[in-house]
């Protein structure tokens, strides 16, 4: 637990030593691993969280089908004009990005308010706090799982070459998933403490979505490759985006997103070894 | 055998407004930490001090009382032994599965059938699915709800609701039970049959630790009892004699 505050010391701070402390990992791995044990709880409250959303209407969840479909045959009709590209290839590629992009923006944003929307239970249930982490990935999965049908619709509709390499996907996807987890339990930490944070990741995930390739192919930027490659979710959608469109995974995109997992884990561990016992007095 | 040990435990909240809970004026402020540094603490956060160096010790077969005025801290009390707070400082040591039934309607979701809501409470309970839909026939036995079951909840009235709340949490037994304010349900016939389930289901709990303001509850209930006042624990002994202690304070 924790020490007690010495006067002229801010709280935040002298958490911040418990981080390291043996116990307190332990804690924090024990806190993340009993939430996964709970996964019958969460599983069924993030499907609620859906049909929720799209109780009573008649197409049901089937709106998050429809609503991405619209949203890439408008943009590639539009973007296919003014990047003049053949729609035979541009859109696969576009449907791809959208819902590998959509997945990972989702995955950040919900993250984010993982802790705050759960405010309530938090104070009133004796659950690991990491089940609310789990739950906001679970919710962004069963919509990934409802948009991949746009995909592969335009896919059969183009006659993309389908081929072996679709068996990184479900891979590629775990690891986003990985990716995810940690994000949500960093992120959600920080914004149940500060709550300017969602309202900065919403904003900077929207840039982020024009400064990525996903309406955009990554040739169309000769000079500035740097720029592209040092951005890490070009590598993130790409590890899943590539084996859609058929094309072999690359070594780069995965070792770049590969350490972003290991580095992102590293600092969510010690953040949330310090941080999480706080997280019922915050929300 | 359950048991709960709290040994100097103090719990303090910081109270952070609007402007501290800001990215920017903590970042203006670190900016600036070098002038206010001497009394960045008292002028940056105020603390309540919510429980202060508690010490209490409950064994099986304990029937414990939480009474005080508003704000003495039992709800705080009631959340550390639910291991919801976890303690600045001190120690907290529970064995036993621990219920917290604060709302016993907690995670009910008016949108879901009758049936969908039990198996939503139950696993919110900690049963699994499987131990729910074993005990399904008997809850929904017990809720007289019959076909109500299978709609929204939306459509029942605030009682149906509470019975069905009721026939769920009181379906698990654990260890150790937390009440706030006791459970309420339903109306007058029922109330009667939700009595007797009630005093079957807290039989069978080890330890329960209630926390109320009506004296009758806690006498009705409680063998011991602990009159909080300020965060600290003002005395802990037999109900009666806490009770009275408490009716002297009050004046």
């Amino acid at each position: 637990m924790s020490t007690d505050l010495q006067p002229g010391d801010s709280p935040l701070i002298s958490q911040l030593r418990q981080g390291l402390r043996r116990d307190q990992i332990a804690r924090a791995v024990h806190d993340i691993g009993a939430g996964w044990q709970r996964r019958e709880l969460w599983m069924t409250l993030a499907l609620h969280d859906v049909r929720k959303r799209y109780r009573r209407s008649k197409l049901g969840p089937f709106w998050i089908t429809l609503s991405m479909g619209v949203m890439v045959l408008a943009l590639g009709l539009l973007y296919g004009q003014i990047f003049g590209q053949d729609l035979h290839d541009y859109l696969p590629f576009l449907a791809a990005g959208f819902v590998v992009w959509g997945l990972i923006s989702a995955m950040i944003n919900d993250g984010s308010q993982a802790f705050i929307d759960a405010e309530g239970m938090i104070r009133q249930l004796n659950a690991p706090v990491s089940i609310y982490a789990y739950r906001g990935l679970w919710s962004t999965l069963i919509a990934f799982a409802h948009n991949i049908w746009i995909f592969f619709a335009v896919a059969l509709w183009f006659g993309v070459d389908l081929n072996w390499n679709l068996l990184w996907i479900p891979l590629a996807i775990l690891v986003l998933l990985l990716n995810g987890l940690w994000m949500s339990l960093f992120f959600g930490l920080l914004s149940a403490r500060f709550r300017d944070v969602p309202l900065i990741i919403g904003s900077v995930v929207q840039v982020l979505f024009f400064v990525t390739p996903v309406i955009w192919r990554p040739e169309m930027l000769p000079g500035r490759a740097l720029m592209l490659h040092l951005n890490p979710f070009y590598h993130m959608v790409e590890i899943a985006r590539a084996p859609m469109l058929g094309q072999p995974p690359e070594l780069e995109h995965w070792l770049v997103v590969l350490a972003i997992l290991f580095v992102g884990w590293a600092i969510t561990l010690f953040f949330y070894s310090a941080y999480r016992w706080r997280i019922a007095y915050w929300v | 055998m359950a048991s709960i040990t709290l040994e100097n435990v103090s719990v303090s909240f910081p109270v952070y407004s609007a402007s501290t809970r800001s990215l920017k004026n903590r970042l203006i402020q670190s900016a600036t930490g070098g002038q206010i540094r001497a009394d960045a603490t008292s002028q940056r956060i105020s603390v309540v001090q919510a429980l202060q160096d508690i010490n209490l010790s409950l064994q099986s077969g304990d029937r414990i009382g939480l009474v005080g005025h508003n704000g003495a801290g039992k709800t705080t009390l009631l959340r550390v032994l639910g291991g919801i707070y976890e303690p600045n400082s001190g120690r907290v040591a529970v064995k036993g599965s621990t219920v917290p039934l604060f709302d016993i309607s907690l995670g009910m979701d008016q949108e879901s059938t009758g049936y969908e809501n039990i198996i939503l409470r139950g696993l919110f309970l900690g049963l699994t699915r499987q131990q729910i839909k074993a005990r399904m026939d008997e809850i929904a036995d017990f809720t007289e709800l019959g076909d109500f079951l299978s709609l929204p909840i939306r459509t029942y009235s605030a009682g149906m609701q509470m019975r069905l709340a009721f026939a769920v949490s009181t379906s698990v037994v654990p260890d150790i039970l937390l009440l706030d304010e006791g459970i309420g349900a339903g109306d007058a016939a029922f109330l009667n049959k939700a009595r007797e389930r009630l005093q079957r289901f807290t039989e069978r709990v080890s330890i329960i630790v209630l926390s109320s303001h009506s004296d009758e509850l806690i006498s009705n209930m409680c063998s011991k009892a602990v009159l909080m006042e300020h965060g600290r624990i003002l005395c802990y002994g037999p109900t009666d004699e806490v009770l009275e202690r408490y009716r002297v304070l009050r004046g």
